[in-house]
């Protein structure tokens, strides 16, 4: 379980969002510009609020009140990023190891981890690809082998099929939902596009100049 | 035409005099002059203290660097002005100030004379002298390679678990690797040429404090023209190899 109520001042509208998001995946909708980024940047960490929590499995990660915030690399929160944030100086197999080699995980046990992901993903033929070489729905792919091998304790994926071409895009929905339903973390999949639902019918928050409320 | 008349002028006149230099000496002579003890002790000099002041500036002027692009503090753009100072002060004004910072007589002199540290016309004085003037060419260079980082990779790098100091080493610094080297190659280049805040704070003692331009200097005054061209001859490939090699590493960066 993930509980977060916050607060930030943006330029344009003040930022307030409670919620819980439970195991699987909560859809986040609302148009561009609204903050749904923020919301994921706060969770994660990489935006300090100006007051409030976040709680994920008893695990106080955020408490301004209490002057805790937990910096992002412990937090133990993975983001899958609209342009996926590939490193690009780094093979496949190397942006999917990345994480456990910030866990100093040994050389061994990585490898053969990141061989397990990458056919889990099929795409054991491209682990020593250029990630620059790869099209957009490898991309995803290798984004979200490296957001999973680490075992996240909740995911967090901003606007995934964004980046994608409308042909590619239908074709990967379909995989990244049968991916996401045996993710068994909180599970906040933001997109601009309300048929994100459709794919994911669980909880759904919607979210319109910084406010963001619960659907269902 | 007049463009092209224009622009070749210019081109003839940065490259005839360089060129004429080699119709200066016969490779035979170049050898022997080489082999004087003057010249080989201003080569070995000069190698050994640019790489010195590299290091040094590679140091500091990292931190500094990434500082200046992504810290927010009072006073910043001021000191981003200080930094780039040396590449606009004439040199022999960086040496008089610094002669009158750590020279014998001068503010922190005393202060260092009672530790036993006595520091103008000494080799550590080329190495301060060079760091004075050629360090900024890494800083801004450096800084410019930082601010060309996308942020987003270091905050993924970040969410997956790597502290600020791995993600720097891993992340930061490998994607601005090619303006760090161009900035580490340029300043090198100038820490070489240096001469007129040498002179005044380190003097131009063979062995000492003479690099290769102040033999270069030295060599010409008293006459030994051969001397003083095969240096500038040694000099003119380094400064070469420097240009093509920012030549190379901007191209691939552009790519």
């Amino acid at each position: 379980m993930l509980h977060f109520d916050l607060t930030l001042d943006l330029r344009e509208f003040t930022f307030t969002a409670r919620g819980d998001v439970p195991d699987g995946v909560t859809v986040v909708e609302g148009p561009s510009g609204a903050g749904k980024t923020t919301l994921l940047r706060l969770i994660a960490g990489l935006v300090r609020p100006k007051a409030g929590t976040v709680i994920l499995n008893g695990r106080t990660l955020t408490d301004t009140a209490e002057n805790v915030i937990v910096p992002p690399d412990r937090r133990n929160v993975a983001i899958l990023f609209q342009e996926y944030a590939l490193f690009p100086h780094l093979d496949v197999s190397a942006n999917v190891a990345y994480g456990l080699r910030a866990r100093n995980v040994p050389r061994e046990e990585r490898a053969a981890r990141v061989t397990r992901e990458l056919e889990r993903f099929d795409m054991a033929t491209l682990a020593h690809a250029r990630v620059t070489e790869l099209s957009g729905g490898q991309r995803q792919r290798v984004a979200l082998a490296r957001a999973l091998i680490i075992e996240p304790a909740a995911l967090l994926l901003d606007e995934p099929l964004a980046a994608l071409d409308v042909a590619t895009r239908s074709r990967v929905r379909g995989e990244l939902a049968a991916q996401l339903h045996q993710v068994n973390v909180p599970t906040l999949f933001v997109s601009h596009d309300p048929s994100a639902r459709n794919l994911f019918p669980g909880p759904a928050f919607h979210i319109e100049r910084g406010t963001l409320t619960q659907l269902l | 035409m007049a463009v092209v008349v224009a622009a070749a002028l210019l081109v003839a006149f940065i490259v005839v005099p360089l060129a004429g230099l080699f119709f200066h000496i016969e490779p035979g002579d170049l050898i022997a002059a080489l082999q004087t003890g003057a010249a080989r002790d201003a080569l070995r000099l000069s190698i050994i203290t640019t790489f010195c002041s590299l290091a040094i500036t590679l140091l500091l002027g990292t931190p500094l660097a990434y500082i200046l692009d992504r810290a927010e503090f009072p006073g910043r753009s001021f000191v981003d002005a200080v930094v780039d100072l040396p590449i606009v002060v004439p040199p022999a004004v960086a040496g008089l100030a610094l002669l009158l910072a750590f020279g014998r007589n001068g503010t922190l002199g005393p202060l260092l004379g009672k530790v036993g540290i006595q520091l103008s016309f000494t080799t550590v004085a080329v190495i301060m002298a060079q760091t004075f003037v050629a360090s900024p060419f890494y800083v801004r260079g450096a800084r410019a390679g930082f601010a060309a980082v996308d942020r987003t990779l270091e905050a993924a790098s970040a969410t997956l678990g790597m502290g600020p100091l791995r993600t720097f080493a891993f992340i930061t610094v490998p994607l601005a690797a090619p303006a760090l080297i161009a900035g580490a190659v340029l300043s090198w280049a100038r820490a070489l040429g240096e001469f007129g805040a040498t002179i005044m704070f380190a003097g131009n003692l063979q062995g000492v404090s003479q690099t290769l331009p102040l033999a270069v200097y030295l060599n010409l005054e008293s006459g030994n023209l051969p001397v003083a061209v095969a240096l500038s001859v040694i000099l003119i490939l380094f400064s070469l190899v420097v240009v093509l090699a920012v030549h190379v590493t901007s191209a691939r960066r552009s790519l």
